[in-house]
């Protein structure tokens, strides 16, 4: 049976060969003259953030890196869509199934080895695509504030992808019985269950930690600031007033995200989105406007801080801790995992029960 | 006498609906049987049932002494051909050749050899790029290269034109003739039928009408030209199996278990297609009766 589960596959089996051959001799051609300059220079420069001149090479190398990443993350689907989807699906499509299961072979050996070989496959595949791009990126990804931001290809977690597409193919293929239409679903249905986890889940698969500060106003010299989450993946950065309503975003206020003075005249302000300041301003800040970031004389300053401190506003920021991003990974390898094998065991008792 | 089919109570519906229902049948070893009957009586149903492929909602149904489909020994011993012949459009002859040797212990791979060369086909040929003659002879040299005791075949020749039908059926019987191999073959035309059975089965409305050796049906079948009469008084040990009228005559279709003898009637013999037309008639008669008295 292994046989035939070979030879039906084969060509795919070819075609995913040469690609990840083109792969390799890119990555393995490049990747030592990559990781040598990482070594000896870059990693010593970036540290003083004086790399331009010595380094456009490991740049102009840097740019293939999205590519690469995209990369990874579609291998599971395409495998999803060209080997799972069409395994079962086309052999009930064209009967042949019927060829199949009247060979000296029952049919539930037939399907296991099917997906057995193909699904051993799947998984080695997207291995192979991680394990590449994992390496060659590493250097780059040393140097990106947070290894969240290349979560979904990286590592373990595109294997268990693979597996979830490659079943999810399989049973679709099962129910709907004609491949084209299982091809797209287990398209949309992978592209949907990848987002919701990614958005819903991902963020809580351990409770996320809470950092709150004092909102402080914002001074003329104020740089961009780090938010305090480290090499962590900031979930949410939330500004609260007093009595804990949520009043702003991402360090903004209000809808626009501004934080915005209004003189009402005689010295009364209102700062837009809180409330009215309980003190008074000096003249300085004419009726209509001031945003602090036109820099704003020392009085009106120190009278804005004043107003701001005046409402006790708290910034919460949620965040997972960039130690957790090992944890993160087997958690959704084990996720994906599992989703897989339950599809698998469904595909396999649906081809045992109902096609019949 | 063994049997190689043995159902009882046989039944399968799809989503409420009977494909087949309470069908008990019994299959004679070492006869190219024929499971005629119009589309929709259940034919293809039952032969795949008998192979394992679909599994009865209600009855039971045992092929060589054991449930179909259900150990790889049983499967060892069932040739089939699915109707419509599907093969893997991608794989070559040689390949087909292959999976069958790979998948089948009592494989016959020189059989297998010799009968496609016969047949003059190239065995680097794609499966996909053969005609529905093609197919179905690559088909048959499967099930024929699994060495069976019980050959199923589900509407053989029904997508082949004339010519490569009845090379097909002659072929069929040449293979078969000197082996000690059952034969089941359903098709809706008698022709077919005809030309290759030594036994028929008719089925109409998922009910076995007449089952028999084909000489002794036609030895016991009937038709009685004579004045115009009731059919319900029929004579003794005669059954009537379908009445035409005229204002004058009636034309009476009987089976008889022993010698006809009616002064008033012409006795005419019948041809099989008469026989089981007539089989189907009734049949259809009955199920709008039935229609008829439920309503």
């Amino acid at each position: 049976m292994t046989w035939l589960a070979w030879r039906q596959f084969r060509t795919q089996a070819i075609i995913a060969l040469g690609v990840a051959a083109v792969l390799a001799v890119f990555v393995l051609f490049t990747g030592p003259h990559l990781h040598h300059l990482f070594e000896t220079v870059v990693r010593h420069c970036a540290k003083h953030n004086d790399c331009n001149p010595v380094t456009s090479n490991f740049r102009r190398l840097g740019h293939w890196g999205n590519a690469l990443s995209i990369l990874v993350i579609l291998v599971p689907a395409l495998i999803g869509v060209f080997w799972g989807a069409p395994l079962i699906a086309r052999e009930l499509e064209g009967g042949t199934f019927r060829v199949a299961w009247t060979q000296s072979v029952t049919r539930m050996r037939w399907a296991t080895t099917k997906l057995a070989v193909v699904g051993l496959a799947s998984v080695v595949t997207a291995g192979l695509f991680s394990l590449l791009v994992t390496w060659w990126q590493s250097p780059y990804d040393s140097l990106s504030r947070s290894p969240y931001s290349t979560f979904d290809s990286r590592d373990v977690v595109p294997l268990a992808y693979a597996a979830f597409a490659f079943a999810l193919g399989v049973a679709l293929g099962c129910v709907i019985r004609r491949a084209v239409p299982a091809m797209a679903s287990t398209l949309a249905v992978f592209i949907g269950v990848r987002i919701a986890v990614q958005q819903y889940l991902r963020p809580h698969f351990l409770s996320p930690i809470h950092i709150v500060t004092n909102f402080v106003a914002p001074g003329p010299s104020t740089g961009p600031v780090s938010d305090g989450s480290g090499n962590g993946w900031s979930i949410s950065s939330v500004l609260k007033n007093a009595a804990g309503k949520v009043i702003g975003q991402n360090g903004g206020i209000g809808p626009n995200g501004n934080i915005d003075f209004r003189g009402l005249g005689n010295g009364v302000v209102k700062f837009v989105g809180v409330g009215t300041c309980p003190n008074k301003f000096p003249s300085e800040l004419r009726s209509g406007g001031g945003k602090t970031a036109q820099g704003p004389p020392p009085g009106v300053q120190r009278a804005v801080e004043k107003c701001v401190d005046s409402f006790h506003l708290k910034n919460v920021l949620t965040y997972q801790p960039g130690s957790r991003y090992w944890t993160f990974q087997w958690i959704e390898f084990s996720l994906y995992l599992t989703l897989a094998l339950a599809l698998i065991g469904f595909s396999v008792w649906w081809i045992r029960k109902r096609i019949s | 006498m063994t049997t190689v089919l043995e159902a009882t109570d046989l039944g399968k519906s799809y989503r409420g609906r009977w494909a087949l229902r309470d069908c008990s049948i019994t299959i004679p070893a070492g006869h190219v049987v024929g499971i005629v009957g119009p589309n929709g009586a259940g034919k293809s149903t039952l032969l795949n049932m008998a192979a394992g492929l679909i599994s009865p909602s209600a009855g039971t149904i045992e092929v060589l002494g054991a449930t179909p489909g259900a150990s790889p020994s049983q499967l060892d011993k069932v040739g089939f051909l699915a109707q419509e012949n599907p093969v893997y459009p991608g794989l070559s002859i040689a390949d087909h050749l292959s999976l069958g040797s790979h998948l089948n212990p009592s494989w016959d791979q020189e059989f297998a050899h010799d009968r496609i060369r016969a047949l003059d086909l190239n065995q680097r040929q794609r499966a996909g790029k053969l005609s529905g003659g093609q197919r179905a002879q690559l088909g048959l040299t499967m099930a024929l290269a699994k060495r069976p005791d019980l050959l199923l075949l589900d509407e053989p020749v029904a997508s082949l034109d004339p010519l490569a039908r009845r090379e097909f059926l002659q072929q069929l019987m040449d293979t078969v003739a000197g082996r000690d191999v059952s034969v089941v073959l359903s098709s809706h035309l008698v022709s077919d039928v005809e030309r290759v059975c030594d036994y028929l089965i008719v089925l109409a409305s998922s009910k076995v009408q007449v089952a028999g050796d084909v000489d002794d049906l036609l030895a016991m079948h009937h038709r009685l030209i004579g004045p115009r009469r009731d059919t319900a008084t029929a004579l003794a040990n005669q059954h009537v199996i379908e009445a035409s009228h005229t204002d004058k005559q009636s034309t009476l279709i009987v089976r008889s278990d022993g010698p006809v003898t009616d002064p008033d009637s012409t006795i005419e013999s019948i041809s099989l297609e008469d026989l089981v037309l007539a089989y189907m008639t009734k049949a259809k008669a009955e199920i709008v009766g039935n229609q008829g008295s439920d309503s």
